[in-house]
């Protein structure tokens, strides 16, 4: 008996000084602004990106003396949760960030497995969600009537266009008539843009001879780079994870498979050509920015970010730096920190100059319009191939 | 023909992987009748011991084997001492526990030095051969030959030395042979050692035949080596070599010849039908031939 109310004691001690820390803070002057980030799991060098670029993107604004809203100067206050690489803790992260930490807005998560779960919070809660690098059309859809979430918006373009844009290139630049597939069944990215691969590329004349599937996690692709072998196929496409890439290409490779290998944004990430060694080398994937092809918003972004983390920014820095630039300018028009205000704002921003290029808001979409590049492995870097736009 | 020659010796590589981790599974279950989950993360430390050997050591591919072989059998003994004995009369649940906590810690261990997944650099030049339409690399004859002279060796030692045959005796009555002079305690160290040793082994080829490895790594290919095990008939040492091949080639066949996407669902529905009509598995009886 004494054991058990010395065990509650210790629970209401506990449970009083957590919520002394959530209802201390003032609310006076900040603006709390959240992230859900892969920080560990299985892409954990996407939500150390994010993190980077968000932790600088709310650095200048505090160090330039706050955010002008409605004339009144704020400071930003960045709180950064971990998903673990789970669907599950993704939900769990924005809901704690909107209850307990009462954020203003959220940006994150990146890959569309984690951003689909989290962006069903922010739209019941009534939150905005920014979605730096989810190109899933699902993530800003609602699942039931199909229609646009009014709270969930992107700083990426969709997988229909990617897809599109990658199969295009198949075609035209690589004058490829018949294209394998090999995709993880269990991620909803990696299958949308298949699904869109295949679509553009059969509209087009192509024949898709080859679609095969594997699950998350698995590491031995023997059994289906040998069906795609068997079919001889002029591309083989892989919208696959940089973490997946290397070891799909490698074991082609041992298996002699010589065709070219396509990707899309998943592998642009400088971990692809650590992994890789020189496996990669020639191939391409579409992606967001170039790093080497810059506008000036971009190169003084690249340039800062150089300075502070030591290397180049990849494409999930870029996106999160460009959605914190959204929510400021969202912040600023709609005047005053408001969850409600923002959302209004946000649905109506004409046109951002961002660091991954122009982007605007249709009425009713929080997909923005937005062009793509083609990039090319050489060496240790990712170099700028070709342009592509909406 | 060729594609179909092509696809056994995927299902060979796969086979042989999945048996050296279900050994460790089944020589623990059968002599401690306790499922040992820590194991599938023992082969990712293998693995993890294998990298840090060939970057930080800078060995050749022997010695890398030996490290990571010896380290993860320390370690297995370890957390056997530490972990297992305490609870050896404790009931089963919470000896089973124990193994996941232990395999969780080891996953979190990992992560705090490893958080991203790290590149293999590669220990032995890879050839190519094609013989009859056949591609062949030097690094899948390496994988099979080796497991295969493991095995062979393991199951001598079991059967034919004086320790082998202390482990048999010990999984048949724990409570009467050590009244008879067997040090149980020592017993079943060296078993967890041997099994363990052979898990880590199984870490090393599988990082070079898939040179990007991550703490996550032995979750799934310990689940896969675990029924393989109990398909096998669990307990039962060469019953777990004949489930780890046979696990193999289905899911390679299953992906060869049915869209891949069925691969698990197919594979894992003949396993269980297979169950239902020998529950004890392949080579398991009711009352087994353990260890």
């Amino acid at each position: 008996m004494k054991k058990l109310a010395l065990f509650l004691g210790v629970i209401l001690v506990l449970t009083m000084s957590i919520s002394a820390c959530g209802g201390a803070g003032g609310q006076a002057q900040t603006i709390k602004v959240g992230v859900v980030a892969e920080l560990t799991g299985d892409i954990p060098a996407v939500g150390a990106s994010c993190k980077n670029a968000a932790e600088m993107a709310v650095q200048e604004i505090n160090d330039a003396g706050g955010l002008e809203v409605g004339g009144q100067k704020y400071q930003v206050e960045l709180f950064v949760e971990d998903n673990a690489g789970k669907a599950d803790q993704s939900a769990s992260a924005a809901q704690k960030l909107i209850t307990q930490q009462n954020v203003v807005a959220i940006i994150g998560p990146n890959a569309s497995r984690y951003a689909i779960p989290a962006s069903e919070i922010a739209e019941s809660s009534k939150v905005v969600l920014i979605s730096p690098w989810s190109t899933n059309p699902k993530t800003t859809l609602d699942a039931k009537t199909d229609l646009p979430k009014k709270y969930v918006f992107r700083a990426a373009f969709i997988d229909p266009f990617q897809g599109r844009v990658i199969a295009k290139f198949a075609l035209d630049n690589l004058k490829a008539k018949k294209a394998a597939v090999l995709f993880d069944v269990a991620s909803d990215y990696n299958k949308g843009i298949a699904e869109f691969f295949k679509a553009t590329f059969e509209e087009n004349g192509g024949t898709v001879v080859a679609y095969e599937t594997y699950t998350t996690g698995d590491k031995d692709f023997s059994a289906q780079l040998t069906k795609i072998k068997e079919t001889g196929p002029d591309v083989i496409f892989l919208p696959n994870y940089y973490s997946e890439v290397p070891l799909q290409i490698q074991q082609a490779h041992r298996l002699g498979i010589e065709a070219p290998f396509l990707g899309s944004d998943s592998w642009g990430s400088s971990e692809l050509i650590t992994l890789c060694g020189t496996d990669c080398e020639g191939y391409y994937f579409s992606t967001h920015y170039a790093a080497d092809a810059a506008t000036p918003v971009a190169t003084k972004f690249i340039e800062n970010y150089t300075q502070k983390y030591g290397n180049t920014p990849d494409d999930v820095a870029a996106l999160t730096y460009d959605s914190f630039g959204l929510l400021w300018q969202a912040l600023q028009s709609a005047g005053k920190v408001d969850r409600e205000a923002v959302r209004e704002a946000m649905s109506k921003i004409p046109a951002f100059e961002g660091v991954t290029g122009n982007m605007s808001f249709q009425a009713g979409s929080g997909d923005p319009i937005k062009s793509a590049v083609i990039l090319q492995v050489k060496g240790d870097k990712f170099v700028w191939f070709a342009n592509a736009n909406p | 023909m060729t594609y179909l020659l092509q696809q056994v010796l995927n299902a060979l590589q796969l086979g042989s992987i999945y048996a050296l981790i279900a050994l460790g599974y089944t020589m623990v279950y059968g002599i401690l009748t306790m499922i040992n989950f820590a194991h599938g993360d023992l082969f990712m430390v293998g693995a993890f011991f294998c990298f840090l050997a060939a970057t930080a050591l800078g060995l050749s591919f022997v010695p890398t084997l030996l490290v990571s072989m010896i380290g993860v059998a320390l370690l297995g003994v370890l957390i056997e001492r530490f972990a297992y004995r305490p609870l050896r009369n404790a009931p089963r649940v919470s000896a089973i526990i124990t193994a996941l906590g232990v395999g969780i810690f080891l996953e979190n261990f990992t992560l705090v030095f490893a958080p991203y997944p790290q590149h293999v650099p590669t220990l032995i030049q890879n050839k190519t051969w094609v013989i009859g339409g056949v591609t062949i690399s030097s690094l899948q004859i390496l994988i099979i030959a080796l497991s295969i002279v493991l095995l062979i060796l393991l199951d001598t030692i079991v059967r034919k030395t004086m320790v082998g045959i202390a482990m048999r005796a010990i999984s048949w009555d724990k409570s009467i042979v050590p009244l008879m002079g067997v040090p149980l305690n020592l017993i079943i160290s060296a078993t967890f050692a041997l099994g363990t040793s052979l898990g880590g082994a199984a870490g090393v080829m599988y990082a070079l035949a898939f040179p990007v490895i991550d703490p996550y790594m032995g979750i799934l290919i310990g689940w896969k080596a675990f029924i393989a095990a109990v398909v096998g008939g669990i307990g039962n040492i060469r019953g777990a070599m004949v489930g780890a091949f046979i696990l193999g080639g289905v899911e390679i066949m299953v992906a060869a010849f049915l869209p891949s996407t069925y691969r698990d669902f197919v594979a894992f529905t003949l396993l269980l039908v297979l169950l239902i009509f020998r529950p004890y598995g392949i080579l398991g009886k009711p009352r087994p031939q353990k260890v």
